[in-house]
């Protein structure tokens, strides 16, 4: 079967209903040339409210988080909650491939377009709800912004420094977790129906794959040794087991200032791991940093579960004061000359500087004629020997696809498409 | 029950530590068969990574080998410098619909493993490759890990107090966010080569990928030249908006007001209703300008109560609040237990493995299966006789010749 090389999606369809809590998934699949349709409200999507904005000014059409988590999608406006709206709703769905959401749990059903409903219309529509809690359970209906999540979710606990309160994410990254979730969710009930000819439903609680994500640590110290993992900020505790069988803890530091801001390095002497142990040993040692335990140290032989937070803080202490004599470009450029694993804190100006990412051609212009700029957005998310998964079109305007899909594909006239506008259902 | 959505799909996997393998999970919960490929001078890393049961460290015991191990795997040792290593890694070529890794540029090159040499022997071959900075590129070879990452995708930066350098992720904390992406390109390659029959390159620079997540930080610097920072449990369109200590110790509550009904419900919850319309307080923009007052209000309430009773009292009034919990509490949380999300997994070694998860999603009409973390080469003699098509004396041999 011939197609066209525009991505590996490009036969589905689907439906984006979602806000801020699910932007990201229906894009990842539109990234993957799916022809994602965002559906708005005739007002305008509540995300176009969020910031940051264009230039500061706040506008339905200047959102940079907007245009940042919806770009390879197409857009109409439609309204979910009239009869009329309802009925194109339906119609779409006749020929959809994924209807994906991230409504309140119970909203789609209180409409009259839960799965129940769509499956009839349509067997093989795959229909995935992302929220926070996920569609049943004791906190199905509870509120879950992003600070929530992440509290619940072990992530707070864990993060944070030990002098002030635990510590939250500045950017709702908790919804990154549930978008992400919802495309690969979509995608084996996509992959499957193949096979049985039939859709499914997918049920996304964000708070899964974030609690996940804290990591076998906390987990396993609980649940086999009975002890707790609290955050130490800029540390990275290493447990060790005490003879009446309790967990004790050596802090190591992970993030150390430098002259002009931070860098990140940690000792590790796993399998694999000690050339750049050493080389960091021996570098802070040739720039007359090194103690002597940094000199007479055997990295091959050490075990963190029994060194003592003195001689972890001696020598750590040499890489410290390494780091206080460098900027963090002079320290990362090193660092890859000698093969150590260290990282700057980047700012966004360092990201944009770094030439890995221009010699991969990673960044994108991406003209936005109606604003009279031109702007660099991140590019894609993986690199593809076959197709790619770039970006082939800006966000949407609000109704910016409405005639194309409306009169070009669903074959409305444009009187029909007037009436519809003129009683609000799209 | 009717066949498994990659029941028949079979993956090669020299993917070690945790993204890789977090990134072939998915397919294996739902019927892919994955052979884990390591050899005896050689295991996953993260086998010599504590903490370790019992405190005794073996590879067998490690937690975060078994963490993310729990899709299930055949296990096999081959040494791949041995000269009839080549002989047999074609026959698992051959086998493969999927060839994944987790190095960087050099390591399967070395083995004869690139995408070109794999085509060669199996022309739709799908090769799946994660790295730090991608296969292309000056840093190709650069290692690095999760727990460093965290530093150049701009993850530290949003978790830090606005007066101090960032305080930063816990743990390798990308290595949570990249592999949900490789998945994706995973299964998407798949069905792309069920409908053309062709093959996939997947380059995945770990870098480049968790960037795309706060696309719109980068647009306000590329747009607005404001640079990427934290402001500690603050959001500019709600207050209060914090964590706050709660009766106990280490005992917190996370608590959200973004609208005025919501303030209002929050004033009645905490016995002050009259403060609803406290003219310091009664708009988002007097609560924004006052929130040092506020966050002060907000913690004499919940300083003499649990944080569960907190969570309770706010949610059942429609006000956001959630424990900040700890492993304790996430091991006796409601909602996990209803979504299943602890899982216990009998193992040789550890006994038990009472952290196992399987996807992060529930699919209607199907079933996931979860696996354990193997031993070292515990599937030899299956793969190599029944999968392979070695004799029982041809498997004899190898192991005898140094070769498995």
């Amino acid at each position: 079967m011939a197609e066209k090389n525009e991505g590996m999606l490009s036969p589905y369809r689907v439906l984006d209903l979602t806000d801020e809590k699910g932007y990201f998934g229906a894009k990842l699949l539109g990234d993957l040339g799916a022809d994602v349709i965002k559906i708005e409200k005739p007002a305008g999507d509540p995300g176009r409210s969020l910031g940051p904005f264009f230039h500061d000014e706040p506008g339905l059409e200047k959102s940079l988080f907007w245009m940042g988590l919806n770009t390879n999608k197409r857009g109409i406006t439609l309204n979910l909650e009239t009869a009329g709206g309802q009925e194109v709703f339906r119609q779409l769905c006749k020929t959809a491939d994924i209807v994906i959401e991230s409504f309140s749990p119970g909203y789609m059903e209180s409409i009259g377009l839960g799965y129940e409903v769509l499956a009839k219309i349509n067997p093989e529509l795959i229909m995935t709800s992302i929220s926070g809690f996920g569609q049943s359970g004791p906190y199905r209906d509870y509120k879950a912004p992003s600070i929530v999540l992440w509290a619940l979710s072990g992530q707070s606990f864990v993060t944070g420094d030990a002098d002030r309160a635990p510590l939250s994410t500045s950017y709702p990254i908790p919804y990154f977790f549930g978008g992400m979730q919802a495309a690969i969710g979509s995608l084996i009930a996509i992959f499957h129906r193949a096979v049985t000819g039939r859709g499914q439903y997918v049920d996304v609680p964000s708070i899964l794959s974030l609690a996940w994500a804290t990591g076998s640590d906390p987990q396993g110290l609980w649940l086999n040794d009975k002890a707790i993992v609290t955050r130490s900020g800029r540390y990275w505790p290493r447990p060790q087991p005490k003879p009446d069988g309790t967990i004790g803890y050596v802090n190591v530091p992970l993030t150390y200032p430098c002259k002009d801001g931070g860098v990140k390095f940690f000792p590790f002497v796993e399998q694999g791991q000690l050339p750049s142990t050493n080389g960091m040993t021996q570098w802070a040692i040739a720039e007359g940093c090194g103690t002597e335990a940094a000199k007479t140290v055997d990295w091959s032989t050490w075990n963190w579960q029994v060194v003592s937070q003195e001689l972890v803080d001696d020598i750590t202490g040499c890489f410290a004061a390494l780091y206080m004599k460098h900027t963090k470009a002079e320290l990362f450029e090193e660092a890859q000359k000698r093969e150590i694993q260290l990282y700057p804190v980047f700012t966004a100006e360092d990201m944009l500087k770094f030439p890995q990412l221009s010699i991969r051609n990673f960044w994108e212009k991406v003209a936005h004629p109606e604003l009279g700029e031109t702007f660099t957005y991140p590019g894609a998310f993986t690199q593809l020997g076959e197709g790619s998964c770039r970006i082939k079109r800006r966000a949407p305007l609000i109704g910016e696809h409405n005639k194309e899909i409306y009169t070009g594909e669903m074959g409305m006239s444009e009187n029909d498409m007037m009436l519809l506008k003129q009683k609000g259902d799209i | 029950m009717a066949s498994r959505p990659f029941e028949g799909i079979n993956i090669l996997d020299f993917t070690w530590t945790a993204t890789g393998p977090a990134s072939v999970n998915p397919l294996a919960f739902y019927g892919a068969t994955v052979i884990k490929v390591e050899s005896r001078g050689r295991f996953d890393a993260l086998g010599s990574l504590g903490p370790f049961k019992d405190g005794i460290p073996e590879p067998e015991r490690s937690y975060s080998f078994a963490y993310t191990q729990a899709g299930k795997r055949l296990s096999i040792t081959l040494n791949l410098s041995h000269p009839r290593g080549q002989e047999i890694i074609r026959k698992l070529v051959e086998w493969a619909d999927i060839v994944a890794d987790s190095y960087v540029t050099g390591t399967m090159e070395r083995w004869g493993l690139d995408y070109e040499n794999l085509k060669k022997i199996k022309p739709d071959i799908i090769m799946m490759r994660t790295c730090m900075h991608g296969h292309t590129g000056p840093l190709a070879k650069q290692p690095g890990q999760g727990f460093i990452l965290t530093a150049l995708s701009g993850v530290d930066s949003l978790i830090s107090w606005p007066d101090r350098a960032p305080s930063g992720a816990y743990g390798p904390f990308t290595d949570y966010v990249v592999p949900q992406l490789n998945t994706i390109s995973i299964i998407a390659a798949l069905d792309y080569r069920r409908r053309t029959g062709k093959g996939q390159y997947i380059d995945q620079s770990q870098h480049e990928a968790t960037l795309g997540l706060i696309a719109p930080l980068i647009l306000d610097y590329t747009v607005n030249k404001r640079d990427i920072t934290g402001h500690g449990n603050r959001q500019p369109n709600a207050a209060p908006h914090g964590i706050y200590r709660c009766q106990g110790q280490e005992r917190w509550c996370a608590v959200a007001v973004f609208t005025d009904a919501e303030w209002e419900s929050f004033c009645k919850v905490i016995g002050k209703p009259s403060l609803a319309s406290d003219p310091k307080f009664n708009t988002l923009a007097k609560r924004k300008e006052n929130e040092d007052a506020l966050d002060r209000v907000v913690e004499e309430w919940t300083s003499q109560r649990p944080p569960e009773e907190v969570m309770k009292l706010m949610q059942s009034s429609g006000v956001a609040a959630g424990l900040v919990s700890n492993a304790r509490d996430m091991a006796e949380d409601r909602q996990f237990k209803h979504y299943n999300f602890f899982e216990n997994r009998e193992h040789p070694v550890q006994k038990n493995i009472p952290f196992s998860h399987g996807p992060n999603f529930r699919l209607s009409d199907e079933e996931y299966e979860l696996g354990r973390s193997n031993l070292l080469g515990e599937h030899n003699d299956y793969v190599y006789t029944s999968i392979l098509g070695f004799s029982d004396e041809e498997f004899v041999n190898l192991v005898a010749e140094g070769v498995i």
